[in-house]
């Protein structure tokens, strides 16, 4: 279901732009609002998964993980690091 | 390969991460969707969210279009080689892009993302317990590297962090998946005056809507 449905969309929007829109340019306030989307909803996913387990807010071992590898991120650059680190500070204070 | 083991981790089968990657092929997306799912949300709800999150399609097909050759179906088929790295790589920068190189890189990624996927996937159910590894964390630390990169603006980081607060604001009373969606709303902030003059100004500057 959600294969097929996100298949769709995506197959769409891929499309719409080069046949409907060819050449035109698309007006700048839509352009200006996409631009923002990813950073809200990039934002919106760390911050549901690190704190929140089912429909509370709680600080985990996950939530320490994700810090730890931000700070990879941010130090290094390299996305691997980040979530090598993350998954390993997780089960490192799960451990404790 | 990223996107196999975590597809596994959310409950995909092996097949279902293959065949994911083979007809939707839009990294960010299937990540966005599959944890949402992954967090216990509606397929509703994960279809909204990658739709939102592939928007940026939008501009970025229409910039390319003038550049395809052949009829709108041509071009329609042509569109769905859009992914971010060849879309960037083909770019002339003068707002003309470079059909080869565009369907040819797309070609490689094409096949190295099913190919990891499928790696990915197979190695992911040989790892054993994914909560006594940490494996739940690599979701949000991945996005979490995404996010970092965005953040070069300051109003992309203020965004960033209304977005954070009506998500969080949302966990308790909403079914997951819906904080996130309603997250997206902030965005909105680029409505205003100023943001659009600076969306302006980029548009011109780099001779292409992005």
């Amino acid at each position: 279901m959600t294969i097929a449905g996100c298949a769709a969309v995506t197959a769409a929007i891929k499309a719409t732009g080069p046949v409907a829109l060819g050449g035109r340019e698309l007006p700048t306030w839509f352009t200006s609002v996409v631009i923002l989307l990813s950073p809200a909803l990039l934002a919106a996913l760390v911050a549901t998964q690190a704190f929140a387990e089912g429909d509370r807010l709680a600080l985990e071992a996950d939530t320490v993980g994700v810090a730890a590898g931000g700070l990879v991120f941010w130090l290094s650059r390299s996305i691997v690091g980040c979530v090598l680190v993350a998954a390993a500070a997780t089960a490192l204070v799960r451990a404790i | 390969m990223s996107f196999g083991i975590l597809a596994d981790e959310a409950g995909f089968s092996d097949l279902a991460a293959v065949i994911m990657s083979a007809i939707v092929f839009a990294g960010s997306a299937q990540f966005t969707a599959i944890s949402i799912l992954a967090a216990g949300g509606g397929a509703g709800a994960a279809v909204a969210a990658a739709t939102l999150m592939n928007s940026r399609f939008l501009p970025m097909s229409a910039a390319v279009g003038p550049s395809f050759s052949g009829g709108p179906l041509r071009r329609a088929a042509k569109g769905q080689a859009v992914v971010d790295h060849s879309w960037a790589l083909s770019s002339r920068g003068d707002g003309s892009f470079d059909q080869a190189l565009l369907l040819g890189a797309s070609a490689i990624a094409y096949c190295t993302w099913i190919g990891g996927t499928a790696v990915g996937a197979v190695w992911g159910d040989a790892l054993g317990d994914p909560d006594a590894l940490g494996l739940d964390a690599i979701f949000p630390a991945f996005f979490f590297g995404l996010l970092l990169n965005e953040l070069r603006s300051r109003r992309a980081r203020g965004v960033a962090a209304l977005g954070t607060a009506l998500a969080l604001a949302l966990v308790p009373f909403t079914p997951p998946g819906v904080p996130v969606l309603v997250a997206s709303l902030a965005a909105l902030v680029g409505l205003t005056r100023r943001a659009r003059a600076e969306a302006q100004e980029r548009q011109e500057a780099e001779g292409e809507p992005r």
